[in-house]
């Protein structure tokens, strides 16, 4: 048995055999020609069959992949017609008569060198594109088809690198693993290994020889490894893991795509928290309604300056396009406590959790508020945004928050800026703003609750002191009385409430949350598929009667 | 000849998809349209000459249109950078 360690683009086992992927290496000779313009027209020709390929490879990608992912095979068709590249090639075959081999090879190579020598880690991984696109026009003109997998049974690819081009045209079905010696996180291999959930390895020390050909391998896509003939006690451990990764995953799979509804028929928002709009992918994933918790801090707290409304503007519009019509829900800042940035010079307190944090900086601080305010308006005519204020203590506050909104929208209206019409929420967080709650539910469109920190508040223990575990219980009937106050009073006024902190993903509360009437649960993606299981076997009529809450 | 600065903020800058797109946008119009960055220019028609300038979040361009539908071009290509990049 041999073990190569690589980078794991994707986590996973897959067990099977190695199948070394070897590239035909375009072999071109330099041969004399006659006639340079039936030259240049053979490779204009081969080029116009090259393009209709690409075609068909987008639309193929398209449905593998997505739009985003498919549009490399777009980049390809504009660097096959770009004048400088066309220029070349025609150069070197009028001015060298020479085959339309070579030219198109020495041009290949020149352009591929231009981005190997760029400093920008992007831009050389574009290097491979080049390679790929004039390796397509050479087998065209050399009447050759591309390499594909030979075999009949699902193998684990091995290869020095692969071109976007080549793990296209691989059959899926067919493909248990990618492992390549080369290659990045953002190649396409790696693209394409997450969007069909298969352990990848990149930037493997695995020899590419006939002797590991056929043989058989264990990718273990957690730690990032691959074993090469793996001997007994080895290979029955990881069938076994397997074994239970696959069911896992199979149930999960079941619960995609099914509405959250419960056996009497309540439906139930289930959103996502994320943190920063690198989480994308893991809501969208695990088949999250919407985003019920956007922690703007992310945006605030990564850099030394303030950010510009055009920045922020840029990273909310990609969230709500990305989530394309879904609900997501952006927090605005909730710098303070523990969450602290240097730029924003705020003084030392005695006691930061009760200090001047979230919607008191943003009211004290107008200014500041007023760029995040500008940049959520503009984007939400891009998408489903809604406005979620932290930290609200009274009435007052939503009234001083809807004057400067109103400001806001002042300003974007003469500027002639298109906006949307987002709603506005608050959180409720402080054991104040549940006591008025009736009160805040007719001035807001919903409510969140934030349970850590309530908790917090309302047992009066600080959570980041592990001293006090012994006193502190999440599930206190305290907190679980203030969550019944606030969804009664929410619906009093019709407008819905929710629960985005930990205890929202809390699954031995989720039944209870139900006969509660909660609206909304926001939590980690991970944690959706699994709520919304308990959500599907849950009867809220007789989860009511037990909870004696009719 | 028209003149239009810009200070890009797209966190990846201008890699491959929108130097796909603003070669799409350039191409629309008769007149050139130049790129220039750290005074290396590039032709906005040509998706290696942009590339090839590696533009990046925070770096400042310039884009120039010259010639007959400059105007045209000038409305439509600043008004793609604005949104996009």
């Amino acid at each position: 048995m041999e073990v190569y360690q690589g980078k794991s683009v994707f986590g996973g086992i897959a067990i099977g055999r190695i199948n070394v992927h070897k590239k035909d290496e375009q072999q071109v000779k330099r041969v004399k020609i006659e006639n340079s313009d039936r030259e240049i027209e053979r490779y204009r020709q081969a080029k116009q069959t090259a393009m209709e390929q690409l075609q068909g490879l987008y639309q193929k990608a398209l449905k593998e992949v997505g739009e985003a992912n498919a549009a490399i095979f777009e980049i390809h068709r504009m660097m096959l017609e770009d004048d400088d590249y066309n220029e070349s090639v025609e150069n070197i075959i009028r001015m060298q008569q020479v085959n339309a081999e070579y030219a198109v090879a020495s041009t290949g190579d020149n352009f591929a060198q231009m981005f190997a020598s760029m400093e920008d880690d992007y831009m050389r991984a574009r290097s491979a594109d080049v390679k790929d696109i004039s390796e397509r026009v050479l087998s065209v003109l050399g009447g050759r088809t591309a390499s594909t997998v030979a075999s009949k049974e699902p193998v684990i690819i091995v290869a020095d690198d692969l071109a976007p081009s080549e793990t296209v045209q691989l059959n899926k079905d067919l493909v248990l693993s990618f492992v390549t010696v080369h290659g990045s996180v953002n190649s396409h291999t790696a693209i394409l290994a997450r969007t069909m959930s298969i352990p990848a390895l990149i930037g493997t020390d695995i020899p590419l020889s006939e002797a590991i050909d056929g043989k058989l391998g264990i990718v273990d896509g957690r730690c990032g490894c691959i074993y090469v003939d793996p001997d007994e006690e080895t290979l029955s451990k990881m069938q076994k893991l397997k074994q239970e990764e696959q069911e896992k995953k199979e149930l999960l799979q079941t619960l995609k795509g099914r509405e959250n509804v419960t056996i009497d028929g309540k439906k139930i928002m289930l959103y996502a928290n994320i943190g920063n709009s690198k989480d994308l992918a893991a809501v969208l994933q695990n088949d999250a309604g919407g985003i019920g918790l956007f922690r703007s801090e992310f945006i605030y707290l990564e850099r030394e300056t303030f950010p510009t409304e055009e920045e922020q503007f840029q990273i909310y519009r990609t969230v709500a396009e990305t989530m394309a019509g879904k609900p997501v829900i952006i927090r605005t800042l909730d710098i303070g406590a523990d969450k602290k940035c240097d730029y924003f010079e705020m003084e030392p307190e005695e006691n930061p959790a009760m200090g001047c944090r979230a919607i008191r900086i943003c009211l004290t601080r107008p200014e500041i508020f007023k760029t995040q305010l500008r940049a959520l308006f503009r984007a939400s005519a891009f998408g489903n945004i809604s406005i979620m204020y932290p930290m609200i203590i009274s009435v007052d506050e939503v009234y001083r928050i809807k004057e400067i909104v109103a400001e806001v929208k002042q300003e974007l209206t003469e500027q002639g800026v298109a906006c949307g019409e987002p709603k506005q929420g608050i959180m409720i967080e402080t054991p104040a703003a549940v006591m008025m709650s009736e009160e805040l539910a007719k001035e807001v469109d919903f409510f969140s609750i934030g349970t850590n920190d309530l908790t917090q508040y309302t047992l009066a223990i600080d959570r980041q002191n592990p001293k006090l575990d012994a006193f502190y219980d999440p599930h206190h009937p305290a907190v679980l009385r203030m969550i019944q106050m606030v969804v009664d009073n929410a619906h009093k006024a019709g407008i819905w409430a929710g629960i985005c902190g930990e205890l929202g993903a809390d699954q031995t509360l989720t039944r209870r949350f139900l006969a509660m009437g909660v609206d909304e649960l926001s939590m980690s993606p991970g944690s959706i598929l699994p709520v919304r299981k308990i959500i599907l076997e849950t009867d809220v009529t007789k989860e009511r009667e037990n909870n004696n809450l009719c | 000849m028209k003149e239009f600065k810009y200070v890009i903020t797209d966190p990846e800058g201008i890699h491959a998809r929108p130097a796909g797109e603003l070669v799409k946008a350039a191409k629309e119009f008769n007149c050139a349209v130049t790129l220039t960055k750290d005074g290396k220019t590039g032709d906005c028609k040509r998706i290696f000459g942009i590339m090839g300038l590696a533009v990046k979040a925070g770096n400042e361009i310039t884009l120039t249109f010259d010639g007959e539908d400059e105007e045209a071009a000038y409305t439509a290509v600043t008004e793609f950078v604005k949104a996009n990049l």
